[in-house]
């Protein structure tokens, strides 16, 4: 059969089919509509096969080889062959160590991804997150989420720093992996990577991926012959995106005209940089005895804290104790967490979390409590240690 | 309702100034029954001067009154512009063909402008020869031409907690359908000569993110083209000019621009575009890998928030797209009541694999409330699931390939908004 013959007589049928709706059948390149959908099912030959035939019958191309091109000098395939795979198979010999990559990364990478990989803005977070996977925010990073440390390894040599790719040498790579590692609480702060061991090291969530299976789970299920009519009582709307209303307008700035609170609910863009947007909580238990202009600073003090740090509804222990209530209460006093001996022995003293002893501590840490657990360097300026505080206090009430 | 209706300003403007416009439609009318309509009775500048000479535009572009027909961006999904994404604006298209101009845009580390007397493909890894191409030897093969779909996995990843943008150019805009040039990727392979280990390739741009992909041989061997030319010129920068990857059906972040290199592997690369990103999240926190086709899926784009419906009651044409990774779309069903009752609607145009099909539901509007809905069936049989359908499977956290049907609500006055329904 032609193709033009089939054409006009799935016009034909499509006119018989769509009678009531048809205003303007001026248009003959209408494809065959089907009777139903188990008929189509059955046979899918379509136009395109039909094109495709032709294509073959008018002779398919030269298969080759037609001798084009020249062979890819040793040299050549060096210089663009960076690959790595999770075997091991690419990688360059060179080793460095936490301490190494702590320098490089604070150099070349924080001013994105924030001193201990927290994030700055929208930027990707690549520590903590662990045990998230689940929650309504899961925190994807190269500890809690990324399967292969071969692929930590293989993006940064390849793409970062962002702007300026493929300028950090092999032992920068290492060194930088390995500071992600440590940060991640994966190694010692003693640890160096190299060619050598870097096989030996895996990652959390390596287990956490399997095959693409839609085809057994899903398709049997979306393959059926739908309802056409009386498919259900009535219709009632269940979710509206102008509640939300985040479209982006040309001229007016929508998400800051409607109010700041649209952060809550956003979900995340194809690379789940958006994903981070957090819940506001802290309006939510604030009260009037709070300087509410700082408490918000301090939230954005806290995303520094927060590799380690959660508060507010659901926090829970991560690599730090969750900090609800902290203010007011005696160091070392939450719950199921094995602080360090120091910590501990101050609160049986009787030491408070007061905005004095909050101050000493976050201005450094490790002079304030010896042996504290908490690697975190302190906060430079007293402007960040009392908002954050206030913030703090905003969970303490 | 419209009081508390924020979600469409560009539309309520739209529909505003295309109210207005009936308005006036409504005043000529009844001028032109007393004097005639001045569009007609008057003569225009237009017909009485010269218009432009041929060379005012050597490169033509669309008339000054399509301004408005562009990429939009959503700047708040992404840390910056240059690692991000646009929209192509479905509801400002017909027929099946996206312009160049209009193809949604997604780079990882920006639009590299590439010299192609500078650019080179190489094939090395598990081949009989490492080979290198210039782009003056990519044109002495054998090329083919066919138009495919092209989605981002993302596409519609913003609403899988539930409607959150108003207009199809943001819910299902990052697709754009294209007629292709290019080579047989099988040639290619074949003139390196693939060992028979080589059971995977690794296709990496040229690119700041020197973009990455393992795709399996079968596949490679299939349907893949190496292409040049896009609706038949040279492929535009930011769609990877001078060379890129077409693996069709599959999801967009395959398709490699820029393409300067195409290894053999015995084993899949495990990169950070199939690691981190581009696998899909589920419910029990594990998640799904190499999740390559694209599932059948439609979208109405006219009416829809961007395109409400400015003529009133009486015959109203409904329109839209429909594609699937698998296959042809022999049908699509649309329903102006939610679901109760659904109509065939009529597909015109060029039905090919794995390429966009273009439907229209011609109906009366009675004035009355819409809930607007379209469902794909492919050639395999598979019929676009609900969005809560899809949400049993997966939950809501996976981002990537979301095909669920979606719902426009349009109220009276023709205004149109992004809900979920019962």
């Amino acid at each position: 059969m032609s193709k033009s013959l089939k054409l006009y007589a799935g016009s034909a049928l499509g006119a018989a089919i769509i009678l009531t709706g048809a205003m303007n059948f001026a248009d003959r390149n209408i494809t065959p509509l089907p009777e139903n959908a188990a008929v189509m099912g059955a046979a899918p030959e379509s136009p395109d096969t039909m094109f495709i035939a032709a294509a073959t019958a008018s002779g398919a191309e030269a298969e080759g080889p037609f001798g084009l091109g020249r062979e890819a000098l040793p040299e050549e395939i060096a210089a663009w062959d960076i690959d790595i795979r999770p075997d091991g198979k690419g990688l360059p010999e060179g080793r460095g160590n936490v301490w190494d990559g702590e320098g490089v990364f604070v150099e070349q990478c924080a001013v994105c991804h924030g001193d201990f990989g927290e994030g700055v803005g929208r930027w990707p977070v690549l520590t903590g997150g662990f045990d998230t996977l689940t929650d309504q925010r899961p925190v994807k990073t190269t500890g809690s989420y990324w399967p292969y440390l071969s692929t930590v390894w293989d993006y940064v040599h390849r793409a970062m720093p962002f702007g300026n790719a493929q300028s950090l040498t092999d032992d920068e790579v290492y060194a930088i992996t390995a500071y992600l590692l440590n940060m991640n609480g994966l190694v010692d702060g003693d640890f160096e990577l190299s060619h050598e061991n870097f096989s030996e090291v895996t990652l959390p969530n390596e287990d956490g991926f399997y095959m693409d299976d839609r085809e057994e789970l899903e398709l049997p299920e979306f393959t059926r012959d739908p309802c056409m009519e009386n498919c259900k009582e009535s219709v009632e709307i269940t979710m509206r995106a102008a509640v939300l209303d985040v479209t982006p307008d040309e001229t007016v700035q929508t998400m800051e005209e409607s109010g700041e609170d649209h952060g809550t609910d956003m979900a995340a863009a194809d690379d789940g940089a958006a994903a981070e947007a957090e819940a506001d909580t802290a309006e939510d238990v604030a009260t009037p005895a709070l300087d509410m202009a700082l408490v918000d600073e301090g939230e954005k003090v806290f995303r520094k804290c927060k590799a380690c740090h959660q508060v507010g509804d659901g926090a829970s222990h991560r690599v730090g104790p969750q900090l609800n209530g902290v203010m007011g209460r005696e160091l070392g006093a939450a719950e199921d967490f094995r602080y360090s001996s120091t910590m501990e022995e101050m609160g049986e003293e009787g030491v408070v979390w007061t905005e004095e002893t909050m101050a000493e501590f976050l201005a450094k840490p490790r002079s304030y409590v010896k042996g504290t657990k908490m690697s975190f360097p302190g906060l430079r300026s007293d402007e960040e240690i009392a908002a954050v505080t206030e913030y703090l206090k905003s969970f303490s009430q | 309702m419209t009081t508390s209706f924020k979600g469409t300003k560009p539309s309520r403007r739209q529909f505003l100034s295309g109210a207005a416009a009936a308005g006036a439609g409504t005043f000529v009318a009844a001028q032109a029954r007393a004097a005639g309509d001045p569009a007609i009775t008057e003569l225009q500048p237009w017909t009485q001067q010269l218009g432009d000479g041929v060379d005012v535009a050597p490169y033509g572009m669309p008339s000054e009154y399509e301004s408005h027909v562009k990429r939009r961006t959503v700047e708040w999904l992404t840390a910056d512009p240059i690692s991000s994404i646009n929209f192509t604006p479905l509801h400002e298209l017909d027929g099946i063909i996206t312009p160049n101009g209009l193809c949604f845009e997604r780079h990882h580390g920006g639009a590299a402008h590439i010299d192609p007397a500078e650019h080179r493909l190489m094939i090395n890894g598990l081949v009989e020869t490492p080979l290198v191409f210039t782009m003056q030897d990519l044109m002495r093969f054998p090329r083919e031409n066919h138009v495919y779909f092209l989605e981002c996995a993302a596409n519609s990843g913003m609403e899988w907690r539930g409607s959150q943008l108003n207009g199809c150019q943001f819910t299902h805009g990052m697709i754009h359908n294209v007629m292709y040039t290019g080579i047989p990727l099988r040639l290619l392979l074949q003139e390196a000569g693939v060992k028979t280990e080589g059971k995977w390739i690794l296709p990496e741009g040229a690119d700041a993110a020197a973009m990455t992909r393992s795709i399996p041989m079968e596949k490679a061997l299939d349907d893949c083209l190496v292409a040049f030319k896009m609706n038949g010129e040279a492929l535009r920068t930011e769609q990877g000019y001078p060379v890129r990857l077409v693996v069709p059906g599959w999801e967009g972040n395959m398709w490699v621009k820029w393409l300067r290199r195409i290894e053999v592997g015995d084993k899949p690369w495990h990169h950070r575009e199939e690691t981190s990103k581009y696998t899909d999240l589920l419910a029990d926190g594990k998640a799904r890998r190499f999740t390559w086709e694209m599932d059948a899926k439609s979208v109405i784009t006219n009416p829809s928030p961007q395109a409400p419906l400015t003529h009133g009651k009486g015959p109203t044409v409904l329109t839209g797209m429909a594609w699937s990774g698998r296959g042809t779309i022999p049908r699509v069903d649309v329903t102006t009541d939610g679901g109760i009752t659904w109509h065939q609607a009529r597909i015109s145009g060029p039905s090919l694999d794995k390429s966009m099909h273009r439907f229209y539901y011609e109906f009366d509007w009675d004035g009355g409330p819409l809930y607007l809905q379209s469902r794909a069936h492919d050639s395999t049989g598979y019929v676009q699931p609900t969005k809560d359908q899809l949400r049993e499977f997966r939950g809501v956290n996976s981002i990537y390939h979301n095909n669920g049907i979606q719902t426009w609500y349009v109220n009276e006055e023709g205004i149109a908004e992004n809900v979920e329904i019962s």
